[in-house]
């Protein structure tokens, strides 16, 4: 049967083919029901005639591949795919929604209204590459809006999945991508980086704060490599009232060098949703493009430096995990404050690209309907962000791998379980209260949390007597070492 | 239905029972044994014990070349390590399992699907697969979608891209990977009875005809009571320490 003039009314298989709404070069789309269908569906048919490019062919397969084993609201439902060896096609569900292109047509946005619309993808994003998946085309036709504001990506035809054969490797020998969208690395046929999504999702903030494409949409190879060593203009100069923590998150996902970049996506979506909380650095103030030693320089790099992260995106985003460290500073509790140190210490030096988040809740049950009560929340606010500076400095990280929230709620684990869930924590690691009189009169905010939380929770105790302990524990040491 | 790949038992009762229980429970209700059922463990009729009735109740058995060696000859082509076992093993076998050896056919095929030992080319040279040239010639005489071979004991697959060269995988465990009817695949199932790559756990594959799609399995199995049985036994110490190591 010729899937690719069917025409209404007609069934394939079950499903009762409605309007075709796309025709490209590479395949065709129809809507179709079946009975009992609990959603819209889509039904896609590759091009696979005689002389059509033989990336249609591996493209179909790979997304049947992929998208078979994907799920959540990031992407489009699988259906089922052809029954037939010479009718291939897939169904899967029909995301009715606004497509990024069309906010694109809208550019340049406001810097609050990109900032939503990408850290909505970005989440999206990060959600694939815990299921080990890298999207490698991400461009706006390819991301669409859910009525509720959820980024569903579509169209995985050039993704890899960590753990599959790369078919798509295999069979093109140039970069394959859109080119205006396509990350260094992927230029020099590496196609094993989580981060090459994060380039894309620079592109697409570059383009949605300023209406231009940092790198144009080049067509020839010398093209495609001039992004190896050129940086785009800084969108600054382009809308100079753009503020200076976007150009920041657009340029630190632009980096040429992949491991200059964001770790994950979930730290682009923590960044673009609290903009406030962004360190600036050069990048943000930076008003020239790179002078020619610089590009020299990456130019003379680009020729030699092949090297791919040779790892699935889960082993890659283990590696870069979002901590939340939880807990009351100035408590007088210095013993428990001092045991959470070192249990933050050992977590950063296993986990390279880790952020440590550090939060602390202020109960609003003060009532702010004073001036005085609202005055005290103010203060409040601010001693406890002094006070988590402080106790971070001892960490001795470098600023982008520190952030600090205080937030406020009647509830303190509801509002740390919230907090967890909507930034895709990895891990929390708070602290114990002491007294178990306090315990037993106000219940246990880390039981709460261990119970409710979706990530691993550390619950921290100081030794009870620490210094005894330490003590012992150092004289012990020594004396093994003495055997040795 | 899903179809359990066993390939090189090689006598080695707690791996082969470790395998199937764990391809039961899978949801297996097909066995193929993919040959070396027999040579380098210290159980080998037990081992037939458990194969052969599954095999009259449906189950597919192919000959290895340990199976071979073991009905006769001077298994020149063997290494004197493995030549020693099949002397030993020829003792210990009964008649039924020697009929049963000596009924073992070279290739198998079922829905679709090739079985051989070594390769589909000249199956009765066993051929080592152990390059794309070797895969290519294999692939090519099976001229099936799915091959599956032992021989090799480590688990690979290998697959043809649309240009027609064959390309190699290496598989995670555990991971179920589609295998997409456009092209063709060579599967190499890996040992159930004797590693060689640094980790002891028994190594099989599940093949699931209705998701289209293969799983490389590593099992963990009580080796310590196999390679004590091997030295109870008397045979060489190298392959009790074989199965300790992996290696």
């Amino acid at each position: 049967m010729d899937l690719t003039n069917l025409h209404q009314g007609i069934e394939v298989d079950g499903f009762r083919v409605g309007e075709k709404i796309h025709e490209g070069g590479m395949a065709l789309l129809y809507l179709v029901e079946r009975d009992g269908g609990e959603f819209p569906m889509l039904m896609k048919v590759p091009r696979l005639e005689f002389g059509s490019h033989p990336s249609c062919y591996v493209g179909f397969e790979v997304e049947q591949m992929i998208l078979g084993v994907l799920s959540g609201s990031h992407v489009p439902r699988w259906v089922t795919k052809g029954s037939l060896e010479d009718t291939p096609y897939l169904v899967m569900e029909y995301v009715e929604g606004k497509s990024l292109r069309e906010y694109i047509d809208m550019a340049p946005l406001t810097a609050d209204e990109a900032a939503r619309l990408v850290a909505a993808l970005a989440i999206a994003v990060h959600d694939l590459h815990l299921q080990d998946v890298i999207h490698l085309d991400i461009k706006p036709t390819n991301v669409l809006y859910r009525p509720d504001g959820c980024a569903v990506l579509v169209d995985f035809g050039l993704a890899r999945h960590g753990h599959f054969p790369d078919l798509v490797e295999e069979e093109f020998q140039k970069p394959v991508g859109t080119s205006a969208y396509i990350s260094p690395e992927q230029v020099m046929g590496i196609r094993d980086n989580p981060r090459s999504d994060l380039f894309a999702l620079g592109v697409i903030l570059y383009q949605l704060c300023t209406g231009r494409l940092p790198f144009g949409e080049p067509s020839t190879l010398s093209g495609f490599r001039r992004r190896l060593f050129l940086d785009p203009i800084p969108p600054r100069i382009l809308v100079p009232e753009l503020p200076e923590w976007m150009q920041e998150i657009i340029l630190h996902c632009l980096e040429i060098q992949a491991d200059q970049r964001y770790a994950t996506a979930a730290q682009v979506a923590f960044d673009l949703k609290h903009p406030d909380h962004v360190p600036l650095t050069g990048r943000a103030r930076r008003l020239k493009r790179a002078g020619l030693p610089t590009i020299v320089r990456r130019w003379w790099r680009s020729l030699r430096s092949r090297s791919g992260m040779n790892a699935a995106p889960t082993m890659h985003l283990a590696q870069a995990s979002q901590i939340l460290v939880a807990f009351y500073p100035g408590s007088g509790q210095e013993s428990l404050l001092q045991a959470i140190l070192e249990v933050v210490r050992r977590t950063i030096g296993t986990d390279a690209n880790c952020r440590i988040i550090c939060v602390t809740v202020i109960e609003s049950d003060i009532s702010t309907e004073q001036e005085t009560g609202h005055e005290l929340v103010n203060s409040l606010y601010t001693q406890r962000l002094v006070e988590m500076h402080h106790w971070a400095a001892e960490l001795k990280l470098p600023f982008h791998r520190l952030r600090f929230h205080v937030l406020e709620g009647v509830n303190a684990a509801a509002a740390l379980v919230e907090y967890a869930r909507q930034h895709h924590v990895d891990q929390i690691i708070m602290g114990a209260r002491g007294s178990s009189a306090l315990r037993r009169i106000l219940g246990s905010v880390s039981a709460r949390v261990v119970s409710e939380a979706p990530c691993t929770v550390t619950v921290v105790r100081p030794p009870p007597s620490s210094a005894a302990i330490y003590k012992n524990l150092y004289s012990g040491r020594n004396k093994e070492n003495s055997h040795d | 239905m899903k179809i359990a790949v066993l390939s090189g038992i090689h006598s080695n009762l707690e791996a082969l029972v470790a395998c199937i229980s764990h391809a039961r429970s899978q949801g297996a209700e097909q066995f193929v044994f993919l040959g070396d059922l027999l040579g380098y463990g210290a159980d080998p009729q037990a081992c037939l014990d458990i194969i052969a009735p599954m095999v009259s109740d449906g189950a597919l058995a192919v000959m290895g070349n340990h199976d071979e060696a073991v009905l006769g000859g001077m298994c020149e082509n063997l290494v004197f390590i493995a030549r020693d076992v099949i002397y030993w093993t020829r003792e210990q076998l009964q008649q039924s399992g020697r009929d049963f050896i000596q009924s073992l056919p070279m290739v198998a095929k079922m829905g679709g699907s090739f079985y051989v030992h070594a390769s589909a080319a000249s199956p009765e040279r066993w051929t080592y697969i152990d390059s794309a040239v070797t895969a290519a010639k294999c692939i090519e005489a099976s001229e099936s979608h799915l091959t599956f071979v032992g021989h090799v004991h480590h688990q690979t697959l290998y697959y043809t891209s649309v240009g027609g060269a064959v390309q190699i995988f290496t598989p995670v465990p555990g991971v179920s990977i589609p295998v997409s009817p456009h092209r063709q695949w060579l599967a190499i199932a890996g040992s159930v009875g004797q590693q060689r790559d640094g980790s002891p756990a028994a190594a099989y594959l599940l093949h699931d005809q209705q998701r289209e799609s293969l799983t490389f399995f590593r099992i963990p199995y009580d080796y310590l009571s196999a390679a004590r049985k091997i030295r109870a036994a008397g045979l060489p110490e190298r392959l009790a320490l074989r199965l300790e190591t992996g290696n």
